[in-house]
């Protein structure tokens, strides 16, 4: 009897505790997997794993500790799905000098469609696309994004800062393909 | 120019992320030197653009709901389980009588819970029918003398609509509701993209203290006062849903 008592009072302190922060792990597990149907195989075995590993939490931010789970589940999945995609080629691509090009950044970001931004997303390798998810659309700071990759403060700096120089020029990549297709 | 702002340096500035001098000396920097400053206001225009363009995936209810049965599945049927593996000591009439009364009391106490209870599946329900049709509000309105007047004339009271935008909680508008045989009001805010209905009607019995559960994965706070019942449910944390229920009762 005390089995299903403790399961019974488990499942209430998850669902308090870590249930309100499912909104934050769909759309983790959407941008990563970049479709919704994989987004919901990846958000129901990160629920599962959380539920599992919920003994280990220690009242930390719910947010927090959630969100590494879903992360570590994304991972892998990432792995198992496209194991060929990496960061070389943006690296090249995209390496460019601090200041080397000065164009009116400002306004082609602010004229840059809702579709363009999303795109532009979808289009960073991962490991740019996650911190940037996690600083603009949760608002995690820098120290709760390192809890969550497990990496060095210094580590998520650069990332963040390497992720939206890239971003950057992806919206403008993809706002000029689409300029050149009206052409 | 060499002695540009580390690039690094300029992001955690936008972050908040500096100490005090350090964010003083790197604004010292960005007074002389333009390239620095327009890096500065170009990056701050992506941050903008990420937050105002509604980029965020919202999980389809279905899918919300099928995986919450799945923990709430967890709960119950094991209970029965045990219970019939559970064998009682044949000589024991006494305690079999003792047991029985027992459950006769505890089912009183029980049918007021599984009253309250079905009252809050109820609520809750509201709460996700809300946000998964287009009908989040009959009124659409973040101004409280416009979303207050309005229930005027279809309810028989007149619903606590607050202006708390000051506080983070953004009124979004309001909405009629019929719960438990009776109509309520639904007057809706927001705070961080998350939805609250505060539901209310009114109801006999001294004012009772806040008392919070969670159900189905969404918050729940209810409290009386003045004679009126609140009930207000979100998938907000239970600390903020909190903050908006004292606002609420002050």
């Amino acid at each position: 009897m005390g089995n299903s008592a403790d399961t019974g009072e488990k499942v209430a302190r998850f669902e308090a505790l870590v249930w309100p922060h499912f909104d934050a792990a769909y759309n983790l597990a959407r941008w990563m997997t970049r479709n919704a149907s994989d987004a919901e195989d990846v958000t129901q075995e990160a629920m599962m794993r959380a539920f599992r590993f919920f003994d280990t939490f220690r009242g930390e931010n719910g947010r927090v500790w959630l969100l590494t789970i879903v992360r570590n589940t994304c991972l892998t999945w990432i792995r198992r799905h496209l194991p060929q995609q990496n960061s070389a080629e943006f690296d090249e691509r995209l390496h460019t000098d601090l200041h080397a090009s000065l164009t009116p950044e400002t306004e082609y970001l602010r004229q840059a469609t809702g579709e363009q931004v999303r795109r532009a997303i979808e289009h960073l390798p991962p490991e740019y696309r996650e911190v940037i998810l996690m600083r603009e659309l949760e608002q995690l700071s820098y120290k709760e994004i390192a809890t969550v990759i497990q990496s060095p403060l210094g580590t998520i700096m650069s990332r963040i800062s390497r992720a939206r120089s890239m971003l950057r020029q992806l919206i403008d990549e993809q706002r000029r393909s689409e300029v050149k297709q009206n052409d | 120019m060499t002695n540009h702002a580390q690039h690094n340096l300029l992001h955690a500035y936008l972050d908040d992320e500096l100490d005090l001098v350090r964010s003083m000396e790197l604004e010292d920097h960005l007074v002389e030197c333009g390239d620095c400053a327009h890096e500065v206001a170009s990056y701050r225009s992506l941050r903008e653009k990420l937050a105002s363009g509604n980029l965020r995936y919202q999980a389809p209810a279905d899918f919300r709901l099928r995986l919450l049965r799945k923990f709430e599945e967890q709960k119950a049927p094991r209970a029965e389980h045990v219970f019939f593996q559970r064998r009682l000591p044949w000589w024991s009439w006494a305690a079999v009588a003792a047991c029985l009364l027992l459950t006769v009391v505890m089912l009183v106490l029980d049918v007021n819970q599984h009253r309250e209870r079905n009252l809050m599946s109820e609520l809750v329900s509201g709460h996700v029918r809300s946000l998964m049709a287009t009908h989040l509000t009959d009124v659409l309105n973040s101004d409280q003398h416009t979303v207050k007047p309005w229930f005027t004339g279809k309810l028989d009271f007149s619903p606590e609509v607050r202006d708390l935008s000051g506080d983070g909680f953004e009124l979004i508008g309001g909405r009629l509701e019929y719960v438990d045989g009776h109509s309520a009001a639904a007057v809706v805010y927001e705070r961080r993209g998350h939805v609250i209905n505060v539901f209310m009607w009114p109801s006999f019995g001294s004012d009772q203290e806040p008392h919070t559960m969670a159900l189905q994965g969404f918050n729940v706070i209810e409290w009386r006062r003045a004679g009126m019942y609140y009930c207000a449910v979100s998938d907000l944390n239970q600390e903020e849903l909190s903050e908006l229920s004292s606002m609420l009762r002050s």
